[in-house]
């Protein structure tokens, strides 16, 4: 679902009425914020008619292998709703979004704005710590392997980054918690035994997060490794280098101050995008350690179908991409003052 | 230039310093942190969801078990046969007409915060779900049938029903403290999950903590009123994926998990320090057989094909199913052959048929049924039914599963051999539900776990399960409708003796078994593993040989015995040592490797320039 709303965004990005109007900055970017609530409320209306086309029946699944006489299954209904005209079932659910009220979850039966917000730091840390790190690292790489393009180190890093990028991350995972052999904790964010405090309690989580931000490192920073790097490659024979080494630069400096921003704008691009996904978390890494985070939410909400939890989630998840999208395009006028004078 | 290269230089050495540190802090905090080892703790993987922890809406199967280690019961299935047995309740006695059932309840258990358990609390606990809709979401199904309930006294609990109930000394409803629930009025509000509320209890263990989605942390009830449990600690650690905690386990950071697979199983066999336990499930494995099904109107439902409402002809499927080649090879040989819908492991009403009911595993034998009845064989070997139609039918089943995916092949394959045509429909489980509730199946792979009354079991099959034209609002196992099958329901349900109550369930079973509407194929096995260097043993249920922690009560984690101490101290220091040694070759590693970078970066910088 995240992979077709990047391509509606990213064709949003290339808006050709972008530069028609031309009364400036301020049309520019109320337009933008335009746009996005548009999509917002599209992904509010799909969202919740995507999910009903989810085979299943989650009474079944709620009274699953328990006993329960029909009464008390039509009870259940009742309560939760779901034999409802769907007209009427949305409109509870669209006025209840703007009282803040994401609905009520059928499987756990609780509030899904809760669930989702004790889930949602779980995975901003652990999918933000990796993509931070991903693309420190990925930068770093990429600029280095295109500078000596076609070198040991160039080809042997991008090897390694291409068959790290193409490990199943399950595998990736349990590899990493058989090898580490017990040094790190293979569940969960907090150990029981931790001790109290907010000391031991933050090294604990830190303790919990290596495997997983590892696992979730060795996947990423190849993408941007890859991308830093040929868009380096595409700077390399410019002129403006040369009259940079000309006027007696060093190796270093041309690069930092001259080839590197002017090809950083695709990067740009790509980690905003990235950052926008961070929240949807990594389901199969998050099962892996059994990470608590939005990931594994919406994997467990898929049985059932738990329809709240699944919508909500959606929305979250599609608002942080439309959001971050939205930032990536006033950035970009901000990085490169072609964009705002084209 | 000089002076700025030095300046980066030990920029860059405070960077990889940094660096290092930040990736040892972790480290050093687990080393601190695990120090404290000393209390007895019994680590247990939990590898299904936990909802709540109320017991009035906790459903799912795990939430449920943390109701039974927290919670006393009126009776529990006792742990040598799984058959009721006193907890609160002393002795219980029921009228001549059975609508009256007796409770006494024991004297001197306390609750947790010192107040005695009585059987007003009895009382409170069934009246709240007759009286509150919310109550009723985990177990309402006990009370169903109730027409009052009261408590004359502090030691004597009455409950009349409406019409006969056999689960009478089996209610499976955790019994809670009237002064901790009574004042709250919203069961559905977060905070009855809170410590403040389900802290209160009276059970073998007390909670202590709840990290949502992460682990429950127990402490041994030291008054327990069967005596302290042996550790003083339980944790049940949250698990989404069974391979990271069979891991998990070989490392010692869990005690025990069950849930295994065969292949798993087969793998900890052996190893050292773990112990494997294979007991007999709560689990039948069946392959439904659509024989023209009806909604609970008695309207057909669904898109079924037919010709199965031709009992010979499903006579013939169920006897080319080898039920044997099943459990050898499918499960590995961790399962018992099929036969009624109650498992072995409940011996008082699990039924077998006799040799001469019994549908032997024989091809030729149904070729000949079938070409006796008509069925004549085409061209392609393919039979076709006196009406024309060929004999072409859907096996569906759960595409996630192995069991289904391996048993779809051999069934396809024997089938083939009597002159049908199989197609296999491995779909997701929430598919697969839709299709077999809705009718629209031919063959369809389903299972059941049971329960120690055999009430529930039976009651899958009977006419008031069916669901209503949509495929909703009742659960049925089969769709099986027959007036003799709900007859000895019903007097299996009125009938309190054992002995002849055991006999009508076992009729039951039989009456189904005769009209091929499902092959149970097997019973599963539960298979389980544990610590032997830190448990020694564990109370199962049944005994001799059951399960540890597939249980219906408390007995597995309430029995864990804990191995000699100095085994579990010495393997704490021996995973610190070598934590030290991996941290300090990391912090060598890391200072070295920065060292000759910066190294060579200056170099190298000094050469372009």
């Amino acid at each position: 679902m995240t992979q077709a709303l990047t391509s509606d965004q990213a064709a949003v990005l290339v808006d050709p009425d972008e530069n028609r109007g031309g009364t400036g900055t301020t049309r520019f970017v109320l337009t933008k914020i335009a746009e996005a609530l548009a999509s917002i409320l599209l992904v509010i209306v799909l969202g919740f008619l995507l999910f009903r086309l989810l085979p299943g029946d989650p009474v079944a699944f709620m009274v699953r292998e328990r006993p329960t006489d029909p009464a008390q299954i039509a009870e259940l209904r009742d309560r939760l709703g779901i034999d409802k005209p769907l007209l009427t079932q949305f409109w509870d659910y669209f006025t209840g979004l703007f009282r803040g009220d994401f609905g009520t979850s059928y499987i756990e039966r609780r509030p899904v704005l809760d669930m989702i917000g004790e889930r949602l730091w779980p995975t901003v840390l652990l999918v933000g710590s990796a993509t931070v790190l991903a693309v420190a690292l990925g930068l770093w790489l990429g600029i280095r392997a295109a500078w000596k393009r076609d070198s040991f180190f160039d080809r042997a890093q991008t090897g390694i980054a291409l068959t790290l990028w193409s490990v199943p991350q399950f595998w990736l995972g349990l590899l990493l918690l058989v090898v580490t052999g017990g040094l790190f904790p293979s569940r969960g964010m907090h150990s029981p035994d931790a001790g109290p405090g907010f000391f031991a309690q933050g090294l604990d989580v830190l303790h919990h997060l290596v495997l997983p931000c590892v696992t979730l490192l060795a996947v990423f920073y190849a993408q941007y490794m890859l991308v830093m790097r040929s868009s380096l490659l595409g700077e390399m024979n410019a002129d403006y280098l040369t009259t940079a080494r000309a006027k007696g630069l060093r190796d270093d400096l041309v690069r930092r101050r001259h080839a590197v921003p002017n090809a950083l704008l695709p990067t740009v691009t790509l980690v905003f995008m990235q950052f926008g996904m961070v929240v949807s978390g990594a389901v199969t890494v998050e099962a892996v350690f059994s990470w608590p985070g939005l990931g594994q939410l919406t994997y467990d909400a898929l049985h059932g179908p738990d329809l709240p939890v699944l919508q909500g989630v959606f929305v979250v998840l599609a608002s942080a991409v439309v959001l971050m999208n939205l930032l990536a395009e006033l950035l970009y006028r901000v990085l490169d003052p072609r964009v705002r004078t084209a | 230039m000089r002076i700025k290269h030095v300046r980066r230089g030990v920029n860059r050495a405070i960077a990889v310093l940094a660096a290092g540190t930040m990736a040892i802090l972790p480290l050093a905090g687990t080393a601190t942190a695990q120090q404290p080892a000393q209390p007895k703790v019994l680590r247990v993987a939990l590898t299904t969801g936990i909802d709540h922890l109320n017991p009035f809406t906790a459903s799912l199967a795990a939430s449920t078990q943390v109701g039974r280690f927290i919670y006393e019961f009126l009776t529990i299935p006792s742990a040598d046969k799984a058959e009721a047995s006193p907890a609160l309740a002393e002795s219980w006695t029921t009228s001549p007409d059975k609508l009256t059932w007796t409770f006494k309840i024991r004297k001197g258990v306390k609750w947790s915060d010192g107040q005695p358990v009585t059987a007003k609390d009895a009382a409170f606990t069934f009246q709240r779900m007759l009286d509150d809709e919310t109550a009723r979401t985990a177990n309402g199904n006990y009370v169903a049938n109730f027409q009052s309930v009261a408590a004359p006294d502090d030691t004597t609990l009455v409950i009349k029903t409406k019409a006969v109930q056999a689960t009478m000394d089996l209610l499976d409803v955790p019994i809670v403290p009237e002064h901790i629930w009574a004042p709250i009025k919203d069961l559905n509000d977060p905070k009855t999950d809170d410590l403040s509320v389900v802290g209160v209890s009276d059970g073998p263990y007390q909670l202590t903590e709840y990290k949502q989605n992460e682990y429950v942390k127990f402490k041994a009830n030291t008054a327990y009123w069967r005596g302290a449990p042996k550790v003083d600690e339980l944790q049940l650690l949250v698990f989404k994926d069974v391979e990271a905690a069979v891991n998990a386990l070989k490392q010692g950071e869990v005690d025990v998990i069950n849930r295994l697979t065969p292949t798993q199983f087969d793998a900890l066999k052996g190893q050292p320090n773990i112990a494997t336990n294979q007991a007999p499930g709560r689990r039948y494995n069946e392959i439904n057989i659509n024989f023209g099904v009806e909604d609970v109107n008695n309207k057909p439902i669904g898109n079924g094909n037919p010709v199965l409402k031709d009992l010979r002809l499903r006579q013939a499927i169920a006897q080319s199913i080898d039920t044997k080649t099943i459990v050898d090879k499918v499960m590995g040989g961790y399962g018992q052959l099929g036969g009624g819908v109650i498992p072995p492991i409940y011996s008082a009403y699990h039924w077998d048929p006799s040799p001469a009911e019994a549908r032997k595993f024989d091809l030729a034998a149904a070729n000949k049924t079938l070409d006796d009845a008509g069925y004549a064989k085409g061209a392609d070997g393919i039979r076709v039914a006196p009406g024309g139609a060929r004999l072409e039918l859907r096996l569906t089943g759960h595409a996630n599963r192995a069991f289904d995916q391996r048993t779809a092949q051999y069934v396809a394959g024997w089938l083939q051999q009597i002159g049908i045509s199989v197609k296999q429909e491995l779909v997701s489980d929430e598919e697969l539900n839709d299709r077999t509730t809705a009718g629209n199946y031919d063959l369809a792979i389903s299972g059941y776990a049971t329960n120690p009354d055999p009430d529930y079991a039976l009651a899958l099959h009977t006419c008031a399960a069916r669901p209503n034209a949509e495929g909703k609002g009742a659960t049925t196992d089969t769709f099986f409708c027959d007036p003799a099958y709900d007859g000895f329901y019903k007097q299996q349900l009125t009938d309190t003796d054992p002995a002849t109550r055991a006999g009508y369930v076992k009729q039951a079973q039989a009456r189904l078994y005769s009209q091929a509407v499902n092959v149970v194929l097997d019973y599963d096995n539960a298979l389980e593993a544990y610590r032997s260097d830190k448990f020694s043993g564990f109370q199962t249920q049944p005994q001799p040989q059951g399960s540890i922690l597939e249980q219906t009560g408390y007995w597995g984690v309430y029995g864990a015995v804990p191995a000699g101490t100095e085994t579990a101290a010495a393997d704490a220091g021996g995973s610190n040592t070598v934590l030290w040694i991996v941290l300090g070759v990391v912090v060598v590693v890391v200072l070295v490797g920065g060292g000759i970078m910066i190294g060579r970066r200056g170099k190298a910088a000094d050469d372009r320039e």
